[in-house]
Formats: structure tokens, C-alpha cells, sequence
């Protein structure tokens, strides 16, 4: 490999990547067979991280930033004027393997461009993940994207090679597609992520029946949608977002704020400020759908379409919603506790294992360690101290504020400090 | 009352011998330091306690009749920390450990249980640190090295991981305060030590000693963490509370050009 055009293209091919939020490489188990190269626990490890602070796991690159579509929001888009770029199937081989062997990534995520067609885009894309499994007995991890618009037999290839495959929707709503996008139609977007769930249906019965059936997909699909680009409310992102968990089975929706790249005057201006704050709102809002039993019409709907950006979604509908409480600690279930502004599902646990033992005062929540400066507003326990219940929502607002003044301050990063 | 002070190598199985010492002579008021750190005791009276490898047994088989395997482990998570006195809290926790019934290793109101506890999850984030920032460099004659210089002796906890994961390649990962190393053959693994050249210094790759393509790699790499940045969203004190600045002398991307 000639170095210096590989080095090049690298950094021509991960500055179109580093647009994907997603660096996810937990949730594969593959284990090291015949001494070959890699060992996937599982449990997915940073190794580096950026200076914007996101995690460095895999290697993130383009195999090529060629494009035939010009989609409005995108660097990669065929009318922008910018150096282009195309990794030889080899060449990536090549860098993973050997970034892999020095402890630098978890693996490959590898996405493209699409030139020719979508199939000979995929084609390559594929040959890729197969030559690192087949030829080189690597079982580190691999991210493939899925290409708009490939065919049902290649999806179907590329998950015997990859652990997770990923198609990016980008616009949340199909107007704003069609504004942004205009070639591109949300049936292309649908069709490869339909392709792969059925077969990782299949395969999960196979597997049952037949013990060496081969792994598909073994981390699932993901998709990634782009916030502030095309005007859509949080209203519009989240209910896209939960139809696609439910419709896709899928195991992450990531949310990335519009980074402005473009002149066009249908897209946010370049120097806009990049809407990290209201991404990381959406993240909590995610979080709270799958893992704390909210449905998305209790926190989004028609009258209430945008999430506030000073409070989290969990405030924010615990103000709206001060009928609920005081919740009890030591007899409400475990749906309420978690609805409880403050409390993580940690605390939540904490909680229902102590008071198995003990009904439970301010002092005990104290000592096991749940953390109190939020929830004591909304919470009663095993003491007769307790916070006033008629101070409206709107001065509740401002006293919680005002006592986590820093805390607000710290919350410019995307998918940590959720609650 | 009369006290004991109790010296021993510094390994792990010597630490257990000791315990088991402690429980044969029936000791009280006993006072564990290690070899290679004990001072001031020049004017106590001291004993040395050979490390004898049936004794550490025992006492890891009684250890683990009383704990999970997931406590267990946390015993030698907390001795690995090298911390001054967790030979003491370790003896306090394993006495009160076969004192009491199952389940007393979740016993947190107890000091010793509570500190243990403590350190042993230091212990372990460092070991995680640890297996995220090794950086493998080939070296001529084909062996993948590393220097690292952990907070505690962590290289026994990341030894499996790294087994495990570059199984096809030869590797050596060198403590350089601890100064010993594991080096595996592609066959197994083994503690080493190495004398080193005076002149070698671990944060340098120098053409003696290292590969030609290591170089290039090197390079690559470097540029991939740059272009990987998204300027606009720069956010160096987040960036440097997960990559603390102490650990930047060995991370490759972290190197002047
Ligand atoms: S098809 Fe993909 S790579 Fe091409 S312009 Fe559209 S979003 Fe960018």
C-alpha cells in the first residue's frame, strides 16, 4: 500500500465519516476461533477520544465519497465542491487489520457513498467485511452501512459478515425529504432495514432448531437522524424515532445535530451554532422510552412539540403533570419511581431492594446513595419533613434551576450525564 | 496486649501465607507490610513469612466458601492497588469475612467492606483504562511492545483480555514503574523482566528498535484521530476527563509530529 496516498485518502474519508455519531461496538459476541486475530466480549471499548469528546472505537471512514446524489445535507453531495477519494478493497483491509493489531479500535465501521449503483456500492462494501472474516480471521468488530435502494441478496450477505448493519433515515419527516432529498424516497431507506430484520428473525428460529446456524447481525440495525437541518419539530423526530423502534426492531436510534457544511439556502447558515443541547434532550427523551416506561405522547405531543432546553424531558413532565405526586418512596412501584425527576434506574433499584429491609427516611435514601436535590420535591418517605406540595410548578422550576445551576452548565455532551 | 508485625515478599500468595499465619499462631494486633516497602520497623520485632503456595490456598478456598466469586476477586482487585495499609484493611475484611455467615461481603456498613469495595473498583477502572490505551508497536524482530505506566499493578488483571484478543500475534506489555512485563509467544503468557538499554525511552519510536511500517502506521493513525474531530463541536474538557493528560505520554495519537 503506498503510504502517502493511503494517508490521503484517510483523511479525506474520515472527515466525510466522522457525520455518523454512532461509534457503538458493544452488543456482538464473537469469540476467537483458531488462534485467528480479535475477540468481541460484548462490551464495547473506547480507546481514544475525540477533542469534541465522542468516543474513538472504531475506524470510521468512507470507502468513497463519490456520490451520484446530491442530498442537500450532505458533504458528500455530488454538486459540492470538494476533493474526492475511493479505498480499494484492500487498502481497508489492510488499516483495520493493522490499526486492530496495535489496540487502536474495536474494529471497522465502514460507510460510503454511492457511486455506480447502490448494488456496486454495496458489493464492495460487502467484500470488505467478508475478506476481513474469511481471509484474515478477524473477529473484532464490523459496522456496515446498509446502501438506500441494495438488493434483498446483499443484505442478506452482508449480515453473515458484519455484527451490525445501519441504515441513516437523516430527515425526519418526508417533507422535509422531499425538500432536501428530492431523489431519494423513504421506500429505499425502508426496504434494506426491512431485508435485515426478517432475516435476523429467520435466522434467531434457525438458530433454535439448528445449533450452527451462522450469526446475523448479532448487534442489530441502528439509524441516525439529523436534528436542525429541515425545521422539523422534536415532536416530528421523536414519533419517526419510536416507529422505527417498534416497526424495525430496532437497537439504537442516534440523533446528531446538524454540523452547517453548505451554502444552500434551504439548510441552517454555515456558522450556525451546532444544536448540541437540544440533541442531548432528544438522547434523554430516548432513554426514557425505552428503559423508564414513558410513551412518546406523554412527553411530545401536538400542544407540547418541542422539548424545553432548560429542564430534562422528565422535569419537564413532572411540572406538567403535578397530579402525580408525592410519590412514596416506600409503597409507590417501580413505574412511578422511575418517573420521579432525579432518580436514575439505579436509585430506582436501590430503592426497592432497601426498603425490602426497612421502611426508608430521608437519612437511609442518603446513605445508599440516591441523590436527592431533584427528587425531594416530589417525594415523601418514612419522616414527616417534607418539601411544601403547593409551591407552583412554574417557582419549582426556578428553584431546581437555581440550585443546579453547574450541573446545566455540564450538559453540553450528547450521551453522557443523561439524568 | 503483644503485636506482631508480619513481613512478606510482596506477592499475593505470600500476603494469603501471612493470613494463614495470623490464623495458626492465633495473632492479634497484627501489623502486614511488604518487603520492598517496609521501613520503620527497624526498632519492632519482626518476622519474615515465607510464601508458601499450599497455605495461599487454603486460605483463597476459605475465601471463596464465604464469597461470590465476584467478591472474591475483589480481594485481589483492593492488594493489587499497592495502596500503604491494604494489607491491614484486607486482613481486617478477610477476619470478618470468616466470622460471619454468607453474604457479609455485601456487608457495607462495615468500614473494611466499604473500603475494599473502594479500592478494588479503582483497581478496576484502571484496568479497563488500561485495555483501551495500550499501544501495540512493532518492533524489528516481529513482537508487538507497549509501555505502560498504570496507577496500580494491573498487568495480572489485563493479561487474559489481551490473551485473548491478539492470539495470532506476539506481544509484550512492559510496566515501566513496576518494571516487569507480559510477553505472550503464541503460545502462552509469561511475567517477565527485561533490562533495558539506558538510552531507550518509552515514549519514543526509534528506527533501532522498531519496524519501518510502524512508523507509517503510526502516522495514519494520527491522522485519522484528527479528521475523525469535529472542530465545531470542540469540547477539550471533556476530551481530557476521559483521556486524563498523565496517560498521554504512550498514546500514539497523542504524539508531536
Ligand atoms: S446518497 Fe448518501 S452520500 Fe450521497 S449525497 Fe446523499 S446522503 Fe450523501
Amino acid at each position: 500500500m503506498s503510504f502517502e496516498r493511503t494517508r490521503e485518502k484517510l483523511k479525506i474519508l474520515a472527515d466525510a465519516a466522522k457525520y455518523d455519531v454512532s461509534c457503538s461496538s458493544s452488543g456482538s459476541k464473537r469469540a476467537n476461533t483458531n488462534k485467528g486475530l480479535g475477540n468481541a466480549t460484548g462490551m464495547g471499548i473506547c480507546h481514544s477520544y475525540t477533542e469534541d469528546g465522542r468516543c474513538v472505537s472504531l475506524l470510521k471512514i468512507l470507502l468513497t465519497n463519490y456520490c451520484i446524489f446530491d442530498c442537500a445535507y450532505c458533504v458528500t453531495r455530488k454538486s459540492n465542491d470538494i476533493q474526492r477519494a475511493a479505498f480499494k478493497v484492500q487498502e481497508v483491509v489492510d488499516l483495520t487489520i493493522n490499526f486492530y493489531r496495535r489496540n487502536y479500535i474495536e474494529g471497522l465501521f465502514l460507510s460510503s457513498g454511492i457511486f455506480k449503483s447502490p448494488d456496486y456500492t454495496m458489493e464492495r462494501l460487502v467484500s470488505v467485511a467478508k475478506k476481513l472474516r474469511l481471509e484474515e480471521n478477524f473477529n473484532g468488530y464490523i459496522h456496515l452501512k446498509s446502501i438506500p435502494g441494495a438488493s434483498d441478496e446483499l443484505m442478506r450477505e452482508a449480515g453473515l459478515y458484519a455484527d451490525r448493519l445501519s441504515v441513516n433515515i437523516e430527515i425526519p419527516t418526508e417533507i422535509g425529504l422531499k425538500k432536501l432529498a428530492p431523489e431519494k424516497k423513504r421506500e429505499d431507506f425502508v426496504k434494506p432495514m426491512l431485508k435485515v430484520k426478517n432475516e435476523i428473525i429467520q435466522y434467531k428460529n434457525e438458530k433454535k432448531l439448528i445449533k450452527s446456524t451462522p450469526k446475523y447481525a448479532p448487534a442489530g440495525q441502528s439509524t441516525q437522524m439529523i436534528v436542525g437541518a429541515s425545521g422539523e419539530s422534536d415532536f416530528q423526530i421523536m414519533y419517526t424515532s419510536n416507529f422505527f423502534y417498534k416497526n424495525y426492531n430496532l437497537k439504537r436510534v442516534y440523533y446528531s445535530g446538524y454540523v452547517p457544511i453548505s451554502y444552500d439556502d434551504r439548510l441552517p447558515k454555515i456558522g450556525s451554532e451546532v444544536p448540541i443541547l437540544r440533541e442531548n434532550r432528544l438522547y434523554q427523551t430516548d432513554w426514557l422510552l425505552r428503559f423508564y416506561g414513558f410513551e412518546v405522547n406523554e412527553i411530545l405531543n401536538e400542544t407540547h412539540p418541542h422539548l424545553d432546553l432548560d429542564i430534562d424531558p422528565k422535569l419537564s413532565w413532572a411540572l406538567r403533570n403535578r397530579h402525580e405526586f408525592p410519590v412514596d418512596i416506600n409503597t409507590a412501584d417501580k413505574r412511578m419511581l422511575a418517573r420521579v425527576p432525579g432518580l436514575g434506574m439505579k436509585s430506582v433499584y436501590k430503592i426497592l431492594n432497601a426498603r425490602r429491609f426497612r421502611r426508608l427516611n430521608w437519612d437511609h435514601l442518603k446513605r445508599i446513595g440516591v441523590a436527592l436535590s431533584r427528587a425531594r420535591y416530589f417525594i415523601i418517605c418514612d419522616s414527616s419533613d417534607f418539601e411544601r406540595a403547593d409551591i407552583s410548578s412554574e417557582s419549582l422550576k426556578g428553584i431546581i434551576l437555581q440550585n443546579s445551576k453547574t450541573k446545566y452548565n455540564n450538559t453540553l455532551n450528547n450521551q453522557l450525564s443523561l439524568f | 496486649m503483644h503485636g506482631a508485625n508480619l513481613i512478606y515478599d510482596g506477592t499475593f500468595d505470600g500476603f494469603l501465607s501471612t493470613v494463614f499465619t495470623v490464623y495458626e499462631q492465633k495473632l492479634s494486633n497484627v501489623t502486614i507490610q511488604n518487603e520492598t516497602h517496609s521501613q520503620s520497623l527497624l526498632f519492632a520485632e519482626t518476622e519474615f513469612i515465607p510464601t508458601n503456595e499450599t497455605q495461599a490456598k487454603r486460605v483463597w478456598k476459605g475465601l471463596i466458601k464465604h464469597l461470590t466469586f465476584r467478591e472474591a476477586s475483589v480481594v485481589f482487585y483492593a492488594f493489587l492497588s499497592e495502596q500503604p495499609n491494604v494489607e491491614n484493611i484486607l486482613l481486617d475484611y478477610i477476619q470478618y469475612i470468616f466470622k460471619n455467615e454468607k453474604g457479609a461481603g455485601e456487608d457495607f456498613s462495615h468500614p473494611s467492606v466499604l473500603k475494599i469495595a473502594q479500592i478494588a473498583k479503582q483497581v478496576g477502572r484502571e484496568k479497563h483504562r488500561m485495555e483501551a490505551f495500550v499501544r501495540f508497536r512493532l518492533t524489528k524482530d516481529e513482537i508487538y511492545f507497549a509501555g505502560i505506566e498504570p496507577d496500580f499493578n494491573v498487568l495480572p488483571l489485563i493479561l487474559s483480555h489481551f490473551k485473548k484478543r491478539y492470539a495470532d500475534q506476539k506481544w509484550l506489555i512492559y510496566d515501566i514503574k513496576r518494571k516487569y512485563g507480559i510477553y505472550y509467544d503464541l503460545h502462552s503468557v509469561e511475567m517477565i523482566n527485561i533490562d533495558f538499554p539506558d538510552t531507550f525511552d518509552f515514549t519514543k519510536t526509534d528506527e533501532t528498535y522498531f519496524s519501518e511500517a510502524e512508523f507509517d502506521f503510526q502516522k495514519l493513525w494520527k491522522s485519522y484521530f484528527r479528521s475523525s474531530n469535529i472542530e465545531e463541536r470542540k469540547n477539550m474538557k471533556l476530551h481530557i476527563q476521559h483521556v486524563p493528560k498523565r496517560y498521554w505520554k504512550y498514546l500514539s495519537e497523542k504524539q508531536p509530529d
